[in-house]
Order: structure tokens, then C-alpha cells, then sequence
């Protein structure tokens, strides 16, 4: 499965709204690069979180030993995308 | 959206980029059911806590837990008692592979040569008279003579009602040692006469506490927030309790709803296979517990509850750096 990058961003934006209750943005709104960490203030609870969500979405195992690098949104839809083609 | 850098100014939002990215992960582990002190209102064995597990002799033993404990994503390593200093071998299986703490009544020096930068928190009651009434021997006269100097050491200063107004002295004779303090609340498990906190003591408390800090802000190791939380049960809307409490071993939390954010806590009995319900006794009453890194843990734990406004994002940046202070992840 080739998906487009943009389409992913888009995706885990919105999850991340979800998950973390964000308000005052959208998926569309959402900078791809902001840093989660530092900026979002998520934690690694979170990331937990969302790694399930994104496991049953797209059928793939985030390792915890992943998580310091997942520090965007951006880089976590490549990380995705890189699993998804690995898959294939 | 609100951000983190929105909400901080440029010296609080390096202070929060020292600690973000830390995930302390912490568990406890009874070094062993023996002590060479027995203190009124030790919820250790007040609770009979000593004789729910035989302790694991086979030092090699330990050492194969506690890599397995770091394979289960510990990062610190929180040791009780009993006495650990009892059981330095044991000890010495945690130290070797993972950032560890060691709380002690302090009467057994631990060895600097064996164990040179390991964090170590001294137990302490109050004045002599408290340490007298409450432990049998005033502690302080031992530990005192023991770690004075050591950079690697801190009072662990459990404040009872019967030490209010009285604080100051003892904070004063900590800091003529060169020692920090990390001051918490006594929970009477044992019903000792006079020794429970009735509400108004609970009041006073906290503005002893507050003033302390701000007297000895160099020796006293805490945060106003700390201090609002610890006496008053209530962080943002929510109260403490059960249905909060971080400090519930996993592997027995029947909890439901089972509370979202849990950093796999566990608290390990002396033989290596029993756990124990929390962080302290079983037999204590969540309504009424006291316990500090309970509570911390409470704090820590919900960061981004704390992006409501500037003052709760700092007021929990205070509270990990206290955190992260008392286990050295970062210098005083
Ligand atoms: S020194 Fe600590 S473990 Fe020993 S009896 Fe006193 S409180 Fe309990
Ligand atoms: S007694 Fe205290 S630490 Fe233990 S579960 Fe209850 S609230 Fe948590």
C-alpha cells in the first residue's frame, strides 16, 4: 500500500486531536512539524496512547524503544509510511 | 491551540526542556522484612507487610530481577524496607545496573567506597523528643555524624502535627550539616496518640512548609505546590484518592475505570514474587494518605492537565524538578 505522506499528516493530526483533547486546531491546522514534546507537552503516556490508536488503524506495531524519536507529526507519518512499504 | 513555549516565558521553557523528555519510570522494592529500628507508625510493619513474603537469600537471584525489571522499562529503582542497609549485597545488584535510591533510617553508614554517588534518603521524625517518643532514639545524633557533607544524601523529614512550629530548628541543624531536606506528612497508620492531623493543623502545616522554603530555599528541596497538594488532597478539580492513586501495582489493579495515565508502577515484596497494592501499606485509607511520591507521582503524571494557564505548567515543572532533584537526574 502506497499512501501519500500528506494524507498520513493529516490522519495523525486528527488522532492526536482526539486522543489528547486538543482544542483550537485542526487536522488541517496542525503544524506537522511542531514538536510534541516540547510544544504539545506529551508525555510518554501518551504516546502509548496513540500508538495503540495508530496500531489498529494501520496494522502496525510501534516499538516503546520508537518512541523519543517520534517527536512530530510529520515524522511519525514517514515512520508509518516506511512500516506500511516494509510490509508489502 | 495552546503550546508550551505560549505558555512559558524563555528561562521557565528551558527549565521545562531540562525535564521533558526524563519518562521517569520508577518502581519499589523491599530490600528485605528486617530493621534495626522499630518506629511507632511504620506502616511496614504496622500492616504486618514483613511477613507476607519470605526474603530471596540467593543474591544472584536479585541480580537476574532487577535486569528483568529494566527489560519491563524501569529506570529507578526505589529502595525500602525494611532496613536496606542491612542487605548491602542486594543493594549493590540494583546499583550496579540502574539509577537507585536508597531510603534508610541511616544508623548503618552506607559504604562510599562501594557505593560512591548512590542517592540516599535519611529518615527522620522530628526533634529528639519525636525521635525519641515515635523511633525509640533520637536518629539525627547518628546520622548526623554519619553523612554530614555527603552530596549524595538528604533528609527525608517526616513532619508530624506534634512538629509544628518546631520545623525551623531542625531545618536549621540539616543545613549546619550541609544536607538537603525533602520535607513530607506523617500518615498515622498506627493511630499513635496525637500523632493524626486534624484539619486546622493540616492549614498550619502548609504555611510552615511554605515558610520553610522560603527561609532555607538553598537546604529545603520542595515546591509551594507540593505543599498545596500534599495538605489539602486536591490538584486542579480533582481529589486524591483511589481512583487517582499512580501508586498502584499494575499487576493487581482492578480498577474501573482503570485510571488512563500509569507509568507501570509495581512494588515488590522481599522475595522477588509477591507485590504489595501500592506504594505504601494496603491498610491504609486513601482518603486520608499522605504519602509524598504519591502524590508527586499524582502531579507528574498529568502534564498536560497543566497547560490550562502559565502558573499550573510551572507549578508542575516544579514539582518534577523536585521529582527529578531527590533521584538525581538532575543536580540540585
Ligand atoms: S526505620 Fe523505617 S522501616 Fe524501620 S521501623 Fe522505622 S519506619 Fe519502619
Ligand atoms: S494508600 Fe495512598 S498510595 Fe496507596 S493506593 Fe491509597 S492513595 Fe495510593
Amino acid at each position: 500500500m502506497n499512501v501519500d505522506i500528506s494524507q498520513t499528516i493529516i490522519r495523525i493530526a486528527e488522532i492526536i486531536i482526539n486522543e489528547l483533547k486538543l482544542e483550537d486546531v485542526t487536522p488541517q491546522t496542525f503544524d506537522p512539524d511542531l514538536d510534541l514534546v516540547d510544544e504539545v507537552g506529551v508525555d510518554s503516556m501518551d504516546l502509548a496512547t496513540i500508538a495503540l490508536v495508530l496500531r489498529d488503524e494501520y496494522g502496525i506495531r510501534i516499538d516503546e524503544d520508537d518512541y523519543p524519536k517520534l517527536t512530530t507529526v510529520r515524522i511519525i507519518a514517514e515512520y508509518i509510511n516506511t512500516k506500511l512499504a516494509d510490509d508489502e | 491551540m495552546k503550546t508550551v513555549s505560549s505558555l512559558l516565558d524563555d528561562h521557565w521553557y528551558e527549565r521545562y526542556k531540562q525535564i521533558s523528555k526524563l519518562n521517569i519510570r520508577s518502581s519499589i522494592y523491599d530490600v528485605t522484612d528486617r530493621c534495626n529500628l522499630r518506629c511507632k507508625g511504620c506502616f511496614f510493619f504496622s500492616s504486618g507487610e514483613h511477613e507476607r513474603a519470605s526474603e530471596e537469600n540467593d543474591v544472584n537471584k536479585w541480580h537476574a530481577f532487577v535486569d528483568k525489571e529494566m527489560d519491563r522499562g524501569v529506570n529507578l529503582a526505589i529502595l525500602i524496607g525494611g532496613e536496606p542497609t542491612l542487605c548491602l549485597d542486594r543493594i549493590e545488584a540494583f546499583y550496579k545496573r540502574l539509577p537507585t535510591f536508597c531510603a534508610t533510617n541511616g544508623l548503618i553508614k552506607v559504604p562510599r567506597d562501594r557505593f560512591p554517588d548512590m542517592m540516599v534518603g535519611l529518615s527522620l521524625w522530628g526533634d529528639e523528643e519525636d525521635e525519641k517518643a515515635l523511633r525509640g532514639k533520637d536518629t539525627f545524633k547518628i546520622t548526623s555524624a554519619n553523612y554530614a557533607g555527603d552530596p549524595h544524601a538528604y533528609y527525608l523529614y517526616t513532619i508530624t502535627p506534634k512538629q509544628l512550629g518546631k520545623t525551623g530548628k531542625i531545618i536549621q541543624k540539616i543545613e549546619d550539616i550541609g544536607l538537603k531536606v525533602h520535607m513530607q506528612l506523617l500518615s498515622n497508620d498506627e493511630d499513635v496518640a496525637g500523632f493524626s492531623w486534624k484539619p486546622e493543623e493540616l492549614i498550619d502545616v502548609r504555611a510552615e512548609m511554605d515558610a520553610m522554603l522560603d527561609a532555607y530555599p538553598k537546604t529545603v528541596i520542595s515546591s509551594k505546590y507540593y505543599h498545596q497538594i500534599i495538605t489539602t488532597g486536591q490538584m486542579l478539580d480533582r481529589t486524591f484518592g483511589w481512583m487517582e492513586c499512580p501508586s498502584v501495582t499494575e499487576l493487581i489493579d482492578k480498577r474501573e475505570p482503570r485510571p488512563k495515565r500509569l507509568t507501570n508502577f509495581i512494588r515488590w515484596a522481599s522475595d522477588l514474587k509477591t507485590v504489595h497494592r501500592c506504594c505504601t501499606s494496603e491498610t491504609r485509607d486513601c482518603s486520608t494518605c499522605k504519602d509524598g511520591a504519591a502524590h508527586m507521582s499524582w502531579v507528574m503524571v498529568n502534564k498536560r492537565a497543566h497547560m490550562r494557564s502559565t502558573e499550573d505548567l510551572q507549578n508542575w515543572i516544579e514539582v518534577y524538578e523536585m521529582f527529578a532533584k531527590l533521584y538525581q537526574f538532575i543536580p540540585w
